[in-house]
């Protein structure tokens, strides 16, 4: 999009604008008592896994037996896209091993294990900055770099990566609004540590620059909007403004909640800063917060732990690497027999197969439920091209052409219909009355499509090196060939012709034989022989006469 | 006549000498449906369509010489891929050739290992790394998993690995179909 083509953002935010679809779903009704904030305290052992962000796992700098301290750095980052991750509490680490991770895979991954020791001994040397404006936006994205600060929205991309843009930005817009109903995390962070994030957001706005700074919260969180007022009052900070959007799912992402601030449109497969716009996560914020001015790298996070599955639902500041029964321990336990337990909220959430995976950073929530509240669902039906799917779509996709062409594998189709700029809000699925898990068809597509990706590029690395050995076989066989040629010139070649060197040949074997025959005919073994062996030469002799005179007959 | 006779002629002179010319000028050196049916081939190398590699299998396939149903390793995906291509009906994998199975690599048991080399003079894409009486290893990331180096090994000290799926590989199941489906 070019630059001139943009309208000039209308800097008064006073104007809504509407994404397509989307839908207005209920608030579960056991958030509303999580709202306080309670530090879920120090669990027994800490299982922290190399990768807990988008792009290379983190490569481990511990070894099995050695103690850790709170803030310690115990794997680095690969690369560019990559964090790391520090100890979460002091400790001894136990095991560096796959375990079970929060992953719709359920496959097991690296973690390092720690087994606390309940001191929470923190890390000595403190590079605290008590004034951020005195760093360049570089020395800024290095802390938080450092720091293993992610997204924490849910995707987990790195922050630093994120914020380092060429395009010269305009609005920096701080998303307030919840993921999904239930989850209540950021609310209760903004209510809570208004002031850390207000904080957070000025670091980010230094390194960033825009022309305009805006927080973004849901109309119905008004107690989160005052606290962050108040926040900038006291902060005395005029230059970011907190204004709120309607509660309809999902304006919490990125895209849609671009579009419902400002009318613009992110292009297919491109980002926000393509217009002009960098979009961060106030947990993000107060992460950033605790970065620079306390020299606190990720450790903890807020995590919503509801649904009907457990006693009381509560928000909770967790160490990073908590085990989730650990979570729903301090929540009361569970109250039933849960049917389920979920990651995330009840739109996007995956299942786990077990209460052992730890929470890492980008875990917004965990959802216990039952079998009341969220029964399987029915077995799916046909599609009836109702369209219903299409209405809801808040991408403007084709949500019912997409699942056909996915399940009749045809991938490239789908991608034309715009497979990638699926958000996976799961909407389509959720008004679908043929209750066809859409989303999974979706995500399966995607995935296939990544590792067919993925294939032809080993293919083509595959095709490069037999080709190189062929060539170099080649090379090889003809330098042989050229070497022998050579060889043979030398002996040859040059001087004389044929004739004369077969002349020569044969007046050196001539040479020879005469030589022999002068040096007598008798061959030496057969003096001083004893008369049997004499007999048995005659025997011999006479044998081979037979023969010939035999042989000549025939 | 006359000048309908002379007005098409030197058109098709015109016309003759431009192909004559584009001939020249966008000449292709090699024969692009080689080249097409060899981007979908898995280039593992292995030999099971009785050719000596993907390419000259794909060069009988472009001649006409080979069925488009004789490559293991690339299976369904592969058979339909160039169905597509070539225009023709997708037809099931020749048993003949072997069955399709999941990408497996090899490892070398370093303990038994004598440093024969022979291993290395089979690898199609220089995935061992050795030399004479010396230790060999396999370069797991370059191993197309054609097994081609199993046979000549004197000591067998070759075995096959499958490769394990990891949360950067996994992919989403497809949904299970009901019986309406």
């Amino acid at each position: 999009m070019a630059e001139a083509q943009r309208a000039p953002l209308d800097l008064s935010f006073t104007q809504r604008f509407h994404f397509h679809g989307g839908l207005r779903l209920e608030v579960c009704p056991e958030v509303a008592a999580a709202r306080p904030v309670r530090h879920a305290g120090i669990p027994a052992r800490l299982i922290l896994p190399l990768s807990q962000h988008i792009g290379e796992p983190a490569r481990c700098l511990v070894t099995v037996g050695e103690r850790v301290l709170h803030g310690q750095c115990i794997a680095e980052a690969v690369g560019k896209v990559s964090a790391p991750v520090h100890a979460s509490s002091s400790g001894t680490v136990i095991a560096i091993e796959p375990r079970p991770v929060p992953h719709p895979s359920g496959l097991p991954a690296l973690c390092v294990v720690i087994e606390t020791d309940g001191v929470d001994q923190a890390l000595g040397d403190s590079t605290a900055i008590p004034d951020f404006r005195q760093l360049e936006p570089e020395n800024l994205l290095e802390q938080l770099r450092a720091a293993g600060i992610v997204g924490l929205g849910g995707a987990g991309f790195p922050t630093a990566v994120k914020l380092e843009h060429k395009q010269p930005i305009e609005l920096l817009l701080i998303n307030g609004v919840e993921c999904e109903p239930c989850i209540a995390c950021d609310d209760g962070l903004m209510r809570e540590r208004a002031v850390d994030v207000i904080e957070g957001v000025r670091i980010l706005r230094h390194i960033v620059q825009p022309a305009a700074c805006v927080i973004a919260v849901e109309d119905n969180m008004p107690e989160a909007e005052q606290a962050l007022r108040d926040a900038l009052q006291q902060l005395d900070e005029q230059d970011i403004r907190v204004v709120n959007v309607p509660a309809i799912y999902p304006t919490g992402g990125e895209r849609q909640l671009i579009r419902v601030l400002t009318g613009r449109e992110v292009p297919s497969q491109g980002f926000p800063a393509d217009i002009g716009i960098v979009v961060q996560n106030v947990g993000t914020a107060a992460a950033a917060c605790a970065a620079v001015s306390r020299a606190e790298p990720l450790c903890s996070r807020i995590v919503t732990v509801t649904g009907d599955g457990v006693r009381s639902s509560c928000n909770l500041e967790v160490l990073i690497g908590t085990p989730v029964r650990h979570l729903i321990e301090a929540a009361g336990g569970y109250a039933d027999r849960i049917e389920r337990l979920l990651i995330g909220g009840p739109m996007m959430g995956y299942t786990v197969n077990t209460d052992e995976v730890p929470v890492i950073k980008t875990t917004n929530c965990v959802l216990a439920v039952t079998a009341r509240s969220m029964p399987a669902p029915p077995p799916p039906q046909p599609c009836i091209r109702c369209g219903k799917c299409t209405e809801v779509c808040p991408a403007e996709l084709l949500p019912q052409q997409l699942y056909w062409y996915t399940r009749a594998a045809s991938y490239d189709a789908a991608q034309e219909f715009g497979l990638f700029d699926c958000i996976e809000c799961g909407c389509c699925a959720h008004v679908c009355p043929s209750h066809i898990p859409l989303v999974q068809y979706y995500r399966h597509a995607k995935t296939e499509i990544w590792s067919q990706e993925k294939q032809k590029r080993a293919a083509d690395i595959a095709r490069t090196r037999h080709e190189a050995r062929l060539a170099r076989l080649q090379r090889i066989k003809q330098e042989r060939a050229e070497q022998l040629a050579k060889k043979k010139r030398a002996v040859t070649g040059k001087d004389a012709g044929d004739a004369a060197r077969q002349a020569a040949i044969q007046a050196a074997l001539e040479r020879v034989r005469q030589k022999k025959e002068q040096s007598g005919t008798t061959p030496r073994n057969t003096d001083n022989l004893t008369p049997d062996q004499l007999r048995q030469i005659e025997e011999a002799d006479r044998r081979r006469r037979n023969r010939s005179t035999h042989g000549d007959d025939t | 006549m006359l000048t309908a006779i002379i007005a098409l002629g030197v058109l098709s002179a015109v016309i003759g000498l431009i192909l004559g010319y584009a001939a020249i000028r966008f000449h292709v050196d090699s024969d692009p449906v080689v080249d097409q049916v060899d981007a979908l081939l898995p280039q593992t190398q292995c030999g099971q369509c009785t050719y000596a590699g993907c390419r000259p299998y794909a060069e009988a396939i472009a001649a006409g010489e080979a069925d488009i149903n004789q490559c293991p390793p690339g299976g369904e995906v592969t058979i339909q891929n160039l169905a597509n291509l070539l225009g023709v009906d997708p037809k099931p994998l020749n048993p003949e050739h072997g069955q399709h199975k999941e990408k497996t690599v090899v490892r070398i048991d370093e303990q038994v290992c004598i440093g024969c080399t022979l291993c290395i003079q089979a690898c199609p894409v220089d995935a061992i790394l050795g030399a004479p009486k010396h230790m060999h290893t396999v370069i797991t990331s370059e191993c197309t998993g054609c097994n081609l180096c199993i046979p000549p090994c004197p000591v067998e000290c070759i075995h096959i690995v499958p490769v394990k799926t990891t949360l950067r590989d996994w992919s989403w199941p497809l949904p299970a179909e009901s019986a309406h489906g």
